[in-house]
């Protein structure tokens, strides 16, 4: 039994078919990529596997339960934390404060309790801050922990967005292109954390991600999309050099001379 | 400036970050609590006015402020508490001490059933749709007249609560402290809901939908979780209001209400408690100081109508062109200025602009 599973994924935006008839599995523990020029459908994937759209045919299994009768917000409970693209963190909290959120899915309060600070209540947040302090530690954001996000840089805020997905303590992290905007020095830190999620606290990671340097050097396996489509699968190097791919990237050769 | 060693995570947990800060928050509470030794009955008064709008604006300021959802009818909340109470007193014989909470729990419930339809709303058509609540209460009050009076309104009974009189009119000092305890007890519970998971749930549905669903955040629940709590308060702040003004009408809750209510947060600075109060004083004092001034200087002046709103719309205009945080936020740089000297920096509590924002897909 796969561990994420998605059998013939169809989703169409009236004539546009975004993603069409993917299938494909990520077993525990590995790293997957998924890679493909823009507009290839690999965000819209996780944006399905978030349950934000509901794909028009196919199923989605994940540790062998269906998550299409799942509600976006009943995803993070089961196990499945995810980062954005283009940084959706909350702006004018602290990054302290941004973790802890994360932690909405292991809240075991009542909004009762909480507005009167019961006890229990307190303990919980004891809990709470003890599990954000690990990830904090992990990533070394020590000295940005009390910092609003709107005065971080943006290197910074892409790391409290991996952060705030590793609080919910995840099996399957998705990560929507974790090195875009980054420098080298910083690319290379996203590397080691994720060979360190994937090994250390044996997390699966299913990332997107364009710099083809980061994929080959942490991906067990990759997955080439273009147009919804997919045109291969397999370890980075077999992909790098499937000829579809190069068409894909680099075009056909018959059109180079026209 | 203070630099806070933390040694414990119960130092971001407790109310206060240091014992400095708390001692000038006690200090603050006893001055409040000895005020009317030191004013006269009038002030007293003004003084009971301005903690009922603050608590009025600590509700609204729980649902714009750290929710970020818009109301424009919040009016219409204190309406319901404010009829609820006396109606429990009146009509069915019930102590204060127990038809005041009921009346929250009321309009809180009340708050519920308006928002399970408007739940999914956003911006402007939230506003629109509250507008329009306010103006249905007003409507509803006249219809209801067997209970609720009518045109003719509803007279507040005297408050006793065991064997002690808050007399509007004879008991000035004991209703103020009434009102302060009260104030005091929704200050801390709003502490609370800021410093659980609660409040953390609705500052993630105000900065990023999106996201806050994909940390688990049941958006729908939380909205109207945090609706229901900000209608709960104001109903509370409307049920003093009631025995506070003795006798109210249809028109006492009106649209201007509302409006003044949302005024008064964004002068005194949303998202943040002080901001209420800061608010409130601004509301309540104003128009006293305004009549002193006419009295002291002009004479010779009738009264000119609409004078009031007039300068409360010059100060909302001016707060957002030039202090888009408010009062409160004045006095943050000002503190800081000082903590920092010589090193405060023109720019430094300029908003960074935000850059990239996904595809919304709310």
């Amino acid at each position: 039994m796969s561990f994420l599973k998605l059998t013939d994924v169809t989703l169409k935006f009236g004539g546009v078919t975004a993603v069409d008839n993917v299938s494909f599995s990520v077993e525990k523990g590995e790293v997957f990529s998924l890679v493909g020029p823009n507009g290839a459908g690999k965000s819209t994937i996780f944006n399905i596997l978030s349950r934000f759209y509901t794909p028009s045919h196919g199923e989605i299994t994940f540790e062998g339960k269906s998550i299409l009768k799942k509600q976006s917000h009943e995803i993070a409970g089961i196990g499945i934390a995810r980062t954005f693209q283009n940084i959706e963190l909350f702006h004018q909290a602290s990054v302290l404060q941004n973790l802890l959120v994360a932690r909405q899915t292991h809240r075991k309060s009542n909004p009762v309790s909480e507005i009167l600070f019961s006890p229990f209540v307190k303990k919980e947040e004891y809990r709470h801050r003890y599990a954000v302090e690990k990830v904090i530690d992990f990533l070394d954001l020590q000295s940005y922990r009390e910092k609003f996000i709107s005065g971080l840089p943006y290197g910074v805020r892409k790391v409290v967005e991996l952060g705030r997905a590793l609080a919910i303590e995840p099996k399957l992290l998705l990560l929507d292109e974790p090195a875009s905007g980054l420098s080298v020095e910083e690319t290379q830190d996203v590397a080691f954390w994720i060979e360190d999620i994937k090994k250390v606290m044996g997390i699966t990671v299913l990332m997107v991600e364009h710099d083809m340097h980061l994929v080959s050097s942490v991906s067990d396996r990759v997955m080439a999309l273009a147009d919804g489509k997919m045109l291969a699968l397999g370890t980075p190097d077999e992909v790098k050099n499937h000829p579809a791919v190069i068409e894909a990237y680099l075009g056909g050769s018959e059109e180079v001379g026209n | 400036m203070r630099i806070i060693f933390k040694k414990s995570y119960e130092a971001d947990i407790r109310y206060f970050k240091d014992r400095v800060q708390a001692s000038w928050y006690f200090i603050l509470l006893v001055l409040a609590v000895i005020l009317p030794f030191v004013i006269n009955d009038y002030w007293v008064g003004e003084f009971s006015l301005m903690l009922i709008w603050a608590i009025a604006g600590m509700g609204l300021m729980l649902l714009v402020g750290h929710t970020g959802q818009a109301s424009l009818g919040h009016a219409a909340f204190m309406a319901v508490g404010a009829y609820t109470n006396v109606i429990l007193q009146n009509d069915f014989n019930i102590p204060f001490i127990i038809s005041l909470p009921l009346s929250g729990l009321f309009a809180g419930i009340l708050g519920i059933c308006v928002a399970l339809p408007t739940g999914k709303l956003h911006g402007i058509y939230m506003a629109i749709a509250t507008i329009a609540i306010g103006v249905l209460a007003e409507d509803l009050i006249v219809i209801l007249e067997p209970w609720t009076g009518g045109v003719g309104g509803i007279y507040a009974p005297a408050i006793n609560i065991f064997g002690i009189n808050f007399d509007r009119y004879t008991n000035v000092a004991e209703l103020y402290w009434l009102i302060l305890a009260i104030t005091v007890l929704i200050i801390i519970g709003y502490k609370n809901i800021l410093r659980s998971p609660l409040g953390r749930s609705f500052a993630a549905v105000r900065d990023s939908e999106i996201s806050a669903q994909a940390m688990g955040v049941n958006i729908g629940k939380t909205r109207t979780l945090s609706f229901a709590i900000s209608c709960a308060i104001t109903g509370i702040s409307g049920a003093l209001m009631g025995h506070f003004s003795y006798v109210f009408t249809n028109e006492t809750f009106n649209i201007v209400i509302s409006i003044n209510l949302l005024l008064m947060i964004v002068v005194g600075g949303v998202g943040f408690i002080h901001g209420a109060f800061l608010g409130a004083m601004v509301v309540t004092f104003l128009p006293s100081g305004i009549s002193f001034t006419r009295d002291a200087f002009f004479s010779d002046f009738h009264i000119i109508p609409g004078i009031e709103s007039g300068i409360f719309g010059m100060i909302l205009i001016a707060v957002i062109l030039f202090e888009p945080m408010g009062l409160y936020g004045r006095w943050l740089k000002i503190k800081a200025y000082f903590e920092l000297f010589p090193f405060y920096r023109k720019d430094m509590f300029r908003r960074q602009k935000t850059y990239l924002k996904t595809e919304r897909t709310r």
